[in-house]
């Protein structure tokens, strides 16, 4: 890169620098410190109630300890979290904590010195006392680029971030041309995090290159996708991260403006944004004359109003514009006439994550994590029946079977591994055979995936195949705006085939006819949500044919799970008479006992609520699941 | 979406004009305002009615049709005035692969209404929402605004009996009290 001119920006954010650098090492110095992790994630299980009892008992013994709120470590499994750092120690990570095990954390590791092994984690640092972090198999893989601040800064504070080495990679831009920004980021390789793929870099020069004076930059953080949790961990963790590649975006396309779109369901990270934004404008990195340059930009927070289609570049244009969210038919392409007609770059908030770091860095840095053709990491949230659920980030080309088995720890219960959903409803699911594929955007679209934005939801054996694909289609037949006709009809009639299979109705010739269809939905559809509306469909098809087979042949669901094709039925033989935990349970009063005391359901006021199961007692486990319901014997 | 089954007073049709008049004052008159007008004018009165958008169209000088064309389109949007309580149903993967459809199924049961509804006595509204991302306490509801983790079918039960219990008390202290 060519430096054009020693800058007055770089003087000016040497100052700001040094002020945030020397606040942080007071902030450290000679203390303990309590970090509460308090994102959506950790809130939910309870970190207000941890957060105030440190507060109410450092205040109580008057202690000179900050107890500062971080965003997400990624854990989700073991919220809520707390890292305590204390002088003489290596930073320690609890977790599960409640505000009892807090009140002791106090008064024996903060006053006394021990350090409770029995909640911790592990050590953020290697240490003679307590494993730490890289000793556990996950360390193997993991490599945290994007996610490194998330859980150890205070993201209300720009302090924070500056003093990890943020805003260094603005301050460098505004002492650089524009094209030498557009062509290290396309040097760099770096591709779209939201799913697709496509080449930042080659976006930013069509942008940049496109006739007219007004374009706009907006950062899609409209994460739709119902299981996938990385954008609103990032936004709520490092906003900062974000909002820089942002204003480095703008200044390479030649932008005034800037949208970062937001779901409404993400009120945390909506409010820690506008936190963030008014920071980084007190400081002058945002608005006019940025760090004393020529280049003004300015940020604009626009609340999605909950549509999946918003997800699509045109559709979140048009949404922004007012109108409904509808896609419209391309070319020509955002760069070209994106929002409000001018051009318009989308990226997605994770790829605006890395811009910052990779100008900072180097493309050599970049490109050295990953493989050739997908560069750099991927982010992914694990959840569905696996033991570590949370947010992975590992290098592209890491393979599922490390992700799932050695990041995750692998499925819990002793149950057995069925299919990895990824991509959320436009993925696929893919079985143990695909489980060695290094994961990167070209290997998962060879076996029907998509890379998606992240969302990888296990499934174990109790979870139907067939079910699942009904689920995803019932969720983009929903979603579906009703512009386009394949996607509008195409989506309903896909789903009552499956209704109806999922209830062990259709026949054989069905499931030809759905793939077909399915096929047609795919090639016909006018935007990424009708294009890969099907694909759920068929990868279970291609990997499961023989569950869909049993669903229509036989009225059996194999894994016990389709309501219409189960019943619930108590043995008698197992069945304990002096014990009525089911009676008791039954949420509509279907189960009494018999003139014997044996209890019995009475199938036709059971709504297959699965309470009785639960309830049974272990010892006798007199209860079972049925399938086709025929088999329930009569009496 | 249907329309509100509970007709509205005229006092309350008035103070919607009022209110929604004075959420436009702070918008200008332009059609990129309509989502953030609605979301503020929702936010204020908790729903959106028929005369809260009849005047935002004229407002903007729109036909009502757009506005209501818009509000329908948005799952965020709703038709129908507030319950004291809102149970919001999480219908994620994950939710859903642990039983959500199930909790969704015991709450229709016990109150007797469908998602986007409201109960005839205003007391509980019922809507489903994609994932609130706490996908390890699934399936989780969210109550009033606080995500409640494994609401199975028994602790639906356990959550209304709360409420009424609740209310119980309430209307003894009151009646006590007259």
């Amino acid at each position: 890169m060519k430096v054009i001119k020693q800058t007055t920006a770089a003087a000016a954010f040497h100052e700001i620098k040094e002020r945030a650098e020397s606040h942080w090492r007071e902030l450290w110095h000679d203390k303990p410190v309590i970090m509460v992790g308090t994102a959506t994630c950790g809130r939910a299980a309870g970190a207000p109630d941890v957060l105030q009892a440190f507060r109410d008992e450092v205040k109580k013994r008057k202690l000179d300890c900050p107890v500062i709120e971080v965003g997400c470590m990624g854990h989700c499994y073991a919220e809520p979290i707390v890292i305590i750092s204390k002088p003489g120690y290596p930073p320690i990570c609890y977790g599960y904590v409640n505000p009892v095990i807090a009140e002791r954390l106090v008064k024996e590791f903060i006053l006394g010195d021990n350090p409770c092994p029995e909640f911790v984690i592990g050590a953020l640092e290697a240490n003679d006392l307590l494993p730490s972090f890289d000793d556990f198999p996950r360390a193997q893989h993991e490599q945290k680029i994007i996610l490194k601040n998330c859980g150890h800064i205070d993201p209300t504070e720009i302090e924070h971030y500056i003093a990890g080495g943020g805003y260094n990679a603005l301050a460098k831009t505004l002492g650089t041309k524009p094209e030498d920004i557009v062509e290290e980021v396309k040097r760099s390789g770096l591709r779209g995090r939201g799913g697709a793929g496509f080449p930042v870099g080659r976006k930013w020069q069509y942008c940049r290159e496109a006739p007219g004076r007004t374009k706009y930059i907006i950062c899609n953080a409209d994460e739709g996708d119902p299981g996938a949790f990385m954008d609103r961990s990032i936004l709520e963790s490092d906003p900062h991260s974000v909002i820089e590649g942002m204003i480095i975006a703008g200044y390479a396309i030649g932008a005034r403006y800037g949208y970062i779109y937001i779901r409404a369901e993400y009120p945390l990270a909506v409010e820690r944004i506008q936190i963030a934004l008014k920071q980084a404008k007190k400081l002058n990195l945002l608005g006019n004359h940025i760090l004393g340059s020529s280049f003004n930009f300015d940020i604009i927070l626009f609340h999605g109003s909950g549509a999946f289609v918003c997800g699509e570049a045109t559709a979140l244009a048009a949404s922004i514009e007012g109108k409904p969210g509808t896609p419209r038919p391309k070319p020509p392409r955002m760069t070209a006439a994106g929002l409000f007609g001018k051009p318009t770059v989308v990226n997605n908030v994770k790829t605006l994550a890395f811009i910052p770091l990779i100008i900072r860095n180097g493309t050599e840095w970049f490109t050295g994590t990953g493989t050739k053709n997908s560069p750099g990491t991927a982010v992914f949230a694990l959840a569905g029946k696996i033991v570590n659920t949370g947010l992975v980030e590992v290098p592209m080309g890491t393979t599922l079977r490390q992700i799932i088995f050695e990041v995750g720890s692998g499925i819990p219960k002793g149950k057995k591994f069925k299919a990895v959903q990824i991509g959320g409803p436009s993925g696929g699911c893919l079985p143990e055979s695909a489980l060695d594929l290094p994961v990167d955007f070209d290997s998962l679209q060879e076996v029907g995936a998509i890379m998606g934005s992240g969302g990888m939801v296990v499934l174990d054996e109790d979870d139907c195949m067939v079910e699942i694909a009904r689920y995803f289609l019932e969720f983009t037949q929903r979603e579906s705006c009703g512009k386009c006709t394949f996607c509008r009809l195409g989506t309903k009639q896909m789903l009552e085939v499956l209704n109806d299979f999922t209830m062990g109705k259709g026949a054989m010739e069905d499931i030809d006819s759905l793939e077909r269809l399915a096929g047609e939905v795919k090639a016909g559809s006018l935007c990424g949500l009708g294009q890969t509306a099907p694909n759920p469909i068929l990868t279970t098809l291609r990997y499961f044919r023989d569950e869909y087979e049993a669903h229509i042949e036989l009225g059996k669901c194999p894994a016990l799970m389709c309501q219409h094709l189960i019943a619930y039925y108590i043995l008698p033989d197992k069945c304990e008479r002096s014990c009525d935990a089911c009676v008791g349970s039954c949420t509509v009063e279907a189960i009494s006992p018999n003139k014997k005391r044996i209890k019995v359901i009475d199938q036709t006021q059971c709504v297959k609520c699965g309470t009785c199961l639960a309830a049974c007692p272990p010892q006798y486990n007199a209860i079972v699941k049925l399938s086709p319901p025929s088999e329930v014997p009569a009496k | 979406m249907t329309a509100s089954k509970q007709e509205t007073t005229t006092e309350e049709r008035e103070q919607i004009k009022q209110e929604t008049g004075q959420i436009l004052n702070g918008f200008s008159r332009k059609r990129p305002g309509l989502i953030p007008i609605l979301q503020k004018v929702q936010g204020k009165l908790g729903y959106l009615p028929r005369e809260a958008m009849t005047a935002i169209a004229e407002y903007l000088d729109i036909p009502a049709i757009d506005v209501y064309g818009v509000v329908t389109f948005y799952n965020q949007f709703r038709l129908n005035p507030p319950g004291r309580h809102s149970i919001k149903v999480c219908l994620g993967t994950v939710c859903h692969m642990k039983g959500g459809y199930i909790t969704l199924d015991a709450w229709k049961r016990r109150l007797g209404i469908s998602p986007r509804e409201t109960t005839d006595d205003r007391e509980f509204d019922l809507d489903t929402v994609a994932c609130v991302g706490c996908c390890t306490m699934a399936p989780v509801t969210v109550v009033d605004d606080k995500p409640e983790g494994v609401v199975e079918p028994t602790r639906v039960d356990g959550i209304l009996l709360a409420f009424g219990y609740e209310r119980e008390t309430k209307d003894k202290e009151k009646s006590e009290s007259d």
